[in-house]
Order: structure tokens, then sequence, then C-alpha cells
């Protein structure tokens, strides 16, 4: 069984308790000031990593576990925070500020990291929360011409470089197996991540972190989407309580759906 | 010529709506959309037929995809919707599971082979997991969950967990769309007679192995087409009390069941019922929330129902905001009272 070189992309998005808001000029969401955080999923491709190896469910070990994030200088804090939950080392590819790559430019970026890196498990959130586009793991599959097994909720490993993955598909959940390499999307049910401790949040500021640029990857930021406006959606208007259950019926059948 | 008339003309030539429906004629003809159909034991999954509602409203020919091991009885079946030129058909044992990695190569050599300029899925588990990969495959960035079609290269999406709706448009040779069940009703087969046909098999040797799967099973309606919906959260305490308060509701309503997130973590339902930003998106006549305080990632999954009803203890939970009609009190009173009236009368 071959070690792991576990590659995990992390995502600096707004954070998923904030609600978001629609800039004045519609051209996108209000970022200036809003707490942002680790994309979810994201926390959860960290952890599982980290659990692999922890719990040394991988025959062959975990040799390396490499957060790989594109984003502007700030998102050099989610490749910390990934650090502190136990990463080894972080690779941080700088983007001008307001600046962001499509799902499919980030799984090109991602299939050179994977083979500078020599990774042969890529760990991936099964969606990022504020695109919410769930592209990119099965683009970089493709594009690496590896297997994949999307939303998974449960990881194993067995011999000969087998990996069965567990996943969420609509009415319940699905089993497949393929070997090494390969790319593994994370859902919500795959674990329940860590919080980074005082000093992992010390020790991680020790551990390496790579700056680089799109160009050192022989890439640039090639959009194929233009987005005409961002507008919020239609508001709905709460219609009043009521203080009975016949209240409740006689409201619903007013409405007509009852 | 008239005055009126010319002015009339004149101005109509200025029109930028003119000059693009006009464009948009000349363009038609070179259009053409292939819509991924879903199968499971050679039935066509319910929704799969709203990829043709939304290919029809692209313009230009329309061509129907099934794969899998027995497919030519749901092939007869969607040739039957109005519009569709050709259903092409590939009947391989291989492709049955839909597995992404032999499914994309499939996929490639037939829209290669078609030349087509759209390719239409469901945002539904086939989707997202095969499209993407063909996608990527023929340099495309997919535009993922459309809820409406502005014109061939121009979709609205909803981002932030519907907090926001972009409307983007696409340089892509081949637009790749996934789309929003509740928002394209399902085409329905009637008189149409489109033209069934093999498609290319590139015989690609799958590179994972399918196992085995687990389904859910339950005679209550799909939760994802229900018309009705009655979804449980966190209030519900426990999986024995979720049972025994929201089944009964579901039966006398003739509900689907849903739940939030936190009472599928905490166990009281099954992960599928999740609806939500990373579960399901509902869009029913009557969704009816107990003991669910409404946090964004819900209000995500459920917001476009025709009719939302609450029950809940906390005056103040945000689920009101958006309730057309909400009951403040203790839902182990309330419902099991809305039941028993409901089922008399």
């Amino acid at each position: 069984m071959s070690a792991l070189r576990i590659l995990v992309p992390v995502k600096r998005v707004i954070d998923y308790a904030v609600k978001p808001r629609v800039n004045k000029a519609q051209t996108g969401v209000e970022t200036a000031g809003v707490k942002h955080s680790m994309n979810p999923f994201d926390d959860l491709s960290i952890e599982e990593s980290v659990r692999i190896r922890e719990k040394k469910r991988a025959p062959g070990g975990v040799e390396d576990i490499c957060a790989f994030t594109a984003g502007p200088a700030k998102a050099q804090e989610v490749l910390r925070t990934a650090m502190a939950m136990g990463a080894d080392r972080g690779i941080h590819v700088e983007l001008p500020e307001g600046e962001e790559l499509e799902p499919l430019a980030v799984a090109k970026l991602l299939r050179r990291a994977v083979e500078a890196q020599g990774s042969n498990l890529v760990i991936v959130g099964k969606q990022s929360i504020d695109g919410d586009a769930g592209q990119t793991g099965q683009m970089l599959a493709g594009l690496l011409g590896w297997p994949q097994a999307t939303q998974a909720s449960r990881i194993e490993f067995g011999a000969g470089d087998a990996v069965t993955v567990t996943k969420e598909i609509d009415g319940g959940v699905e089993t497949v197996r393929a070997r090494l390499p390969m790319v593994v999307t994370t859902d919500l049910r795959l674990n329940e991540p860590r919080y980074a401790t005082l000093p992992n949040i010390m020790k991680a500021k020790k551990k390496p972190l790579e700056k680089k640029t799109l160009a050192d990857f022989g890439m640039e930021n090639e959009r194929r989407l233009q987005v005409l406006k961002v507008t919020e959606p239609a508001p709905r208007q709460g219609g009043g309580k009521v203080d009975s259950v016949d209240g409740l019926i006689s409201k619903l059948k007013e409405l007509g759906v009852m | 010529m008239f005055p009126s008339t010319r002015r009339l003309l004149t101005r109509a030539g200025r029109t930028p709506a003119l000059s693009q429906l006009l464009h948009g004629q000349s363009r038609r003809h070179l259009l053409s959309t292939l819509a991924l159909l879903e199968q499971r034991d050679g039935q066509l999954s319910s929704g799969t037929l709203s990829t043709f509602t939304a290919a029809k409203k692209i313009g230009g020919t329309v061509h129907g995809f099934l794969a899998g091991s027995k497919v030519a009885a749901a092939a007869e079946n969607a040739a039957k919707v109005d519009g569709v030129e050709k259903i092409i058909v590939i009947e391989n044992d291989a492709y049955e599971k839909g597995l992404p990695e032999n499914y994309a190569d499939l996929l490639v050599e037939n829209i290669k082979k078609g030349g087509y300029t759209h390719v239409i899925a469901g945002h539904t588990a086939f989707g997202k997991n095969v499209l993407p990969r063909v996608a990527a495959l023929l340099d495309s960035q997919q535009i993922s969950d459309i809820t409406s079609i502005e014109s061939e290269d121009t979709f609205v999406r909803p981002i932030y967990a519907g907090n926001a709706i972009a409307t983007v448009k696409s340089s892509d040779a081949i637009k790749f769309v996934t789309i929003r069940g509740t928002a394209f009703a399902p085409a329905v087969p009637e008189q149409g007679s489109a033209a069934v046909e093999s498609g290319v098999d590139p015989k690609a040797e799958p590179t994972s192995e399918w196992v085995s799967e687990d389904l859910t099973k339950s005679d209550r309606p799909d939760l994802a087409t229900a018309g009705k919906v009655v979804s449980g959260g966190r209030g519900l305490k426990s999986k024995e009390e979720f049972d025994k308060i929201m089944l009964p509701l579901a039966d006398a309503l003739d509900a689907a069941v849903g739940a939030s997130r936190a009472a599928v973590d905490s166990g009281y339902a099954d992960n599928s019922l999740q609806v939500g930003q990373t579960g399901k998106v509902v869009a029913p006549q009557l969704y009816m929330a107990v003991g669910i305080s409404g946090a964004i990632q819900h209000l995500a999954g459920m917001k476009d129902s025709k009719v939302i009803a609450a029950i809940n203890k906390d005056p103040e939970a945000p689920i009101f905001q958006v309730a057309d009609v909400g009951l403040v009190g203790d839902l182990f009173e309330k419902v099991p009272e809305l039941t028993e009236k409901i089922k008399s009368s």
C-alpha cells in the first residue's frame, strides 16, 4: 500500500453564520469588514485527513498532509487554521484582492499542484458555501483521469490501495470502491471537525507555508463566466401569527393549501 | 408610407429587444441541446424530464440521452415528449450505476459526435457527480443549479445559500448546466414521436466499482417533488418523538417528511431527508416547519415554497419572518391537535 500524500484544498469564505448582503452596485456580495472563515466542508476535509493519520486507518500510513488555497493575502489565515488542526504545511497561491478563480481554473491549478506535490489522494469539500457550484473535485478528477467519490460520509482504506467510500445520494447512501490515486469530496456527515487549540495555533505558526503565484504554475486567471448582475432574492412577507390550531387551519384553508 | 408607420419602424429598428430577437432567431437553428435523463432499474427517475423543459427554453433541437442495462422502455416513454427530436440510447451494464469515470467518457464521445451547444442535467446526486467531470474534459465552466434561462448563454442561479441571485453569461462553446428541479416543471410524455437511436459506446472501463446502496424505504411522497412537506427540527427532541409527532401529521396531510440539519445530525431523521443549502431544495405548495428555528442554511432549501407555515414555541424564531402563518406554541401539544383536526375534517 502506498503511503498517503494528501492534498487538501481549502477556501476562505464569508462565515456561514453571516447573512450575506448584495452590494449597492449589484456586482456581488459585500465582503469588506465581514467575518470570513474556512469553508465548512473544507474543515471536514482537514479533519478527515488528520484522523486517517491519527487512527492509522491507511495501511501505508500518511506521509504528508498539505493544505492548499488560492485567494487574497488574508486566505493565509485558513491555511494556518488547517495547520493548527493538523496539516503539515500549506501552499498559498496569492490572488490580487477581489479576484477569484472559477471552479474549472481551480481544478486546473490543483492538477498542477497534485503533480508537483506527488499527491495520491485529494480530499476536497463538496461545495463552497459562497459560490455553491459543487464542481471542483469532479473537474479535478476528470482532468487527472482519476476516479472520484463525491459527498463522502465514510472513507475506508483496504489492501492494494483500495479506497471504499460511502456517499450520500438522493434517497439514501451508496458505496463505491476505487484505487489510489483518487479524489474524494466531503459531505457534512463525514466527521465532526475539531477546534484548533491555542498550543496548536502557536505551533502552526512555525509550520512551513509556501507562497506562490498563478504564474508559478504556468497559469493565468482565465474567466469563462461574466457576472452580469447580482441581486437580492425577492423578499418573502411574513404573514403574521395565529393563536390557535383552529386559526392555523382556517388560515391554511384561506391560502388554499388545505 | 404613412409617417406613423415609418416612425414605428424606425423606432423598432433601434429597439435592442427586437434586434436581439432577430439575432436570436438567426442563431436558433444552430442551437442543439442534449438533455441527460436519469433512470433506475429501467424506470425514468421522477423529475428527470425537467431537463427537456429547460432544453426547450433554450430553443433549437433537443435530444435526450439515456444509458443503462435495460433502458429501451424508458427511452420509448421519453420519446413521447413533444418537441424532442431524438433519444440517444446506450444499452450496456457498465453504465447502469452512472459511475462517473466511464459515464463521463461515454458522454464526451456522444457530445462530440452530436456537436451540441448545450448539455443539461438535473442538479441531482447523479448530475452533480457526473456533469462537472464531463465539463472539465471538454474544457467548459459548468453553471450549476440554475433557476432560470435568460437566453442561450445567460443563466440565473442562486449563490450564498440563496441569499443572492447571480445572472451569469457564459463564453464557452458548449454550455453545461445543471437545473434546479423545482424551477422547471417536468415535461409530460404526450404526442411526441422522437426517434430512438443507439449512441456511440466507447466501452470505457470503469475505474471505480459500485459496491452497494441503502435507500430509505418510504410509502410517502418523494421529498423533492412532493406537493406538501412537513419538516421537523431540533425541537422534536428525539427520534421517537420525531416519529410519533411528525409521521402522523405527514400521513394526515399526505405530505413528504423533511428535516433540518439539527434534526438529522441528532439522529432524529435520515440524512436524505435534510432540507437546506447542503440537502434537498424543495418548493412545495405547503411547507410546514415544526420546531425549526429557520437558520439561513435551512431557508435556502425551502423559501420558494408557495405557503410556509411554522409551529415554534419561540416567538422570536427567524422562521416566523418568512412564514405565511405562524403558530407560537408547544409542538408536543399543537401538532397532535392539528393532526387530529385534519383527520376529522
